[in-house]
């Protein structure tokens, strides 16, 4: 009996000597892949930076107003966000890849899924910021027309334009991550049409002589008759 | 060798057919029937009355009309001939009328002209707007002499103008000008305006016809052209300017044409203007300035609200142009009532020079830059309406002495603006 045992106990010590000699190869190999991989995503983050500042990203995002969101969120810069950003992304893809190498079959469709994910990831990205860029180009055009103009309320205008676009720029960053498809759409929806039908109501109430004003100025020959309120020639 | 790729085949058979002239006189058209014919008479007199001998032609370069101003020319050259009585060219004075391609724009237009005129190789060009119903015959003898007779390259007009018209001339674009590249030119966004072979050939390969205040404000670019390159400049007092209707959505146009291409030209002629400490009289004829003093009808109160609401408004966008001391200076004006606001010309000339560095930087949209400004502008206009309520034409004309002075003085603020890239807080 107490023979049986050590002889047991021998050959699971064996076996388990034999599949980590096995196995060490593959986590020194993983190891190697790991450095190799920091080295090379501290290699791509410092390119990154580098373009981003000869290419000056903080000034655009500070324009884009993104800039102003991270200061709030107490996070980096634009762009060191983007190189900790393609730092992690690299390190781990490698070391993903390194895992591939231990030759765990479960991890492995885990690792492929990540690196499908990767390219819709950056799209969403991307979706967000060139949102955010349109968002804050499009509300500060909208702000210095209606000021131009004396239209009343020129920041709430500016302010919806801006709100409208980033929602409309987030909900389409969710759809191609493709998170909560249906539930982003519905809330977009919702939001747009419930604005929409706000100032067609606003204005159809409180505009209506403004309209009606506007829309006979526009059809008939009764600008020309208009006494013009500044008679001087700038140029 | 100048490029010819804008004229038309058709016009260059015309062309061919006129042969080479010794004057040309280009005038740009676009639904300007109200007046077209009339000029066309007064330049077929200038021609007829000035230069009878010499070989003359008139260039119509319109941007597609739908009020048959081509045909206007046509029928004013026709009819004016046979009315002239004792003026009698010994030539066959042409008049050609074209629809330049593309859509309409004053950069076309004239580019189609200058690229005629150095086709035909004509020794001197003026170009005339068709607005101009002031225009006399004499003036085309006072555009075209200097080149003409005289050997200068460009000329510029000076007009007779109400005291209160042009203030984006008086305020910001003469005295700028004058300050940065040394000559005291009173019109550098002229309507009328004549220039040489030489300076038409040598500009004609110019980037700006390519660029957008090329197309929107060709005048003032040549006039940048003009001064940087060096040529030969004259200045003619040519009379009443004629008075075209604005609405007050056309000021931020109007200052896109012209603060805009003034902003963008600085990049361009940056080694020009830096060095630039000098300040140069233009060989010219007749006054240097005249101003009538007939009261005008304006909204005062209108100019101050906007003021007031633009700089409250549009305060974050303020805020990246102007430094924190211009912009609290201006948020302080807005506190004042208004007879007592006053927008001093040292404070005007601060902000200008700070929306220049800005627009270099690019820290916004350079289009969102010179619309910030049309509030600020506004606010001076209602100062300068104030402070010559009451002036006579020597007082208004050292009001504009005074701010050109101050330009003159705080240009090294624009230099050093401009070199360590401060500005906005």
């Amino acid at each position: 009996m107490w023979e049986m045992i050590v002889t047991e106990l021998n050959r699971a010590m064996h076996e388990f000597a034999q599949a980590f000699a096995r196995l060490l190869p593959r986590l020194l190999v993983l190891l190697i892949i790991a450095l190799v991989g920091w080295i090379l995503a501290s290699v791509l983050k410092a390119i990154l930076q580098s373009v981003l500042r000869l290419l000056k990203f903080d000034r655009l995002s500070e324009n884009a107003g993104a800039a102003e969101l991270l200061k709030k969120a107490a996070l980096p810069t634009s762009t060191e966000l983007l190189g900790r950003l393609v730092f992690w992304v690299t390190w781990l893809g490698v070391i993903l890849v390194g895992v591939n190498a231990l030759g765990i079959v479960e991890l492995q469709d885990n690792v492929a899924r990540f690196f499908l994910f990767l390219p819709r990831l950056f799209v969403a990205l991307l979706l967000i910021f060139f949102g955010m860029l349109a968002a804050s180009f499009f509300s500060r055009a909208a702000l210095l027309t209606a000021v131009n103009s004396n239209f009343p309320s020129p920041r709430l205008l500016s302010y919806a334009i801006r709100v409208v676009i980033i929602i409309l720029a987030i909900s389409m960053a969710f759809e191609q991550l493709g998170l909560a498809e249906n539930t982003i759409l519905a809330a977009f929806s919702i939001v747009f049409g419930a604005m929409m039908l706000g100032l067609a109501i606003a204005f159809g109430l409180g505009g209506r002589h403004l309209a009606r004003q506007f829309l006979e100025r526009r059809f008939t020959d009764k600008k020309s008759q208009e006494k013009r309120e500044d008679e001087l020639s700038p140029l | 060798m100048a490029d010819e790729s804008i004229l038309s085949d058709e016009l260059i058979r015309q062309l061919i057919a006129v042969g080479e002239v010794d004057i040309l006189v280009g005038l740009p058209t676009y639904n300007n029937a109200k007046t077209v014919a009339q000029v066309v008479q007064a330049v077929r007199g200038g021609l007829l009355k000035y230069f009878p001998r010499d070989r003359v032609a008139i260039l119509n370069a319109d941007g597609g009309s739908k009020d048959d101003s081509p045909m206007l020319v046509q029928a004013a050259s026709i009819s004016d001939a046979r009315n002239s009585g004792p003026l009698q060219t010994l030539r066959t004075l042409h008049c050609i009328s074209t629809r330049y391609a593309g859509s309409p724009s004053a950069g076309s237009a004239l580019r189609t002209i200058v690229s005629a005129a150095d086709l035909l190789q004509a020794k001197a060009c003026a170009i005339v707007s068709p607005e101009s119903d002031t225009i006399s015959p004499d003036w085309i003898d006072t555009l075209l002499r200097p080149i003409y007779r005289e050997n200068f390259d460009f000329v510029t007009p000076v007009y007779r103008r109400n005291r209160f018209e042009g203030m984006l001339v008086t305020n910001f674009l003469y005295p700028m000008t004058r300050a940065l590249y040394g000559w005291r030119i009173r019109e550098p966004y002229p309507t009328e305006f004549s220039f040489s072979y030489r300076f038409g050939n040598q500009t004609l390969n110019s980037d700006f016809w390519h660029q957008d205040p090329g197309q929107n404000s060709p005048e003032l670019c040549l006039t940048m052209a003009a001064i940087g390159g060096g040529y030969r400049l004259y200045q003619a007092f040519l009379g009443p300017k004629a008075r075209v209707e604005q609405a007050a959505a056309d000021l931020v146009v109007a200052m896109r044409h012209t603060v805009g291409t003034l902003f963008w030209s600085l990049a361009q002629n940056s080694t020009s203007w830096k060095d630039t400490t000098e300040i140069h009289a233009l060989p010219s004829t007749g006054a240097e300035y005249e101003v009538t003093t007939d009261s005008v009808r304006v909204n005062r109160k209108r100019l101050h609200q906007m003021f007031c609401s633009g700089v409250a408004e549009l305060e974050p966008v303020l805020s990246s142009i102007l430094a924190q001391q211009t912009l609290l200076e201006l948020k302080r004006l807005c506190t004042v009532v208004d007879d007592q606001f006053h927008y001093s010309d040292e404070l005007w000339v601060r902000t200008v020079y700070e929306f220049a560095a800005s627009y270099h930087r690019a820290v916004i949209s350079p289009d969102h830059i010179v619309q910030a400004l049309v509030p600020l502008f506004r606010g001076r206009v209602y100062t300068f309406l104030m402070d010559n309520r009451e002036s006579s034409e020597s007082e208004i004309e050292q009001h504009i002495e005074s701010l050109c002075q101050t330009f003159e003085r705080l240009k090294p603020y624009l230099l050093e603006l401009w070199a360590t890239g401060q500005g906005g807080s």
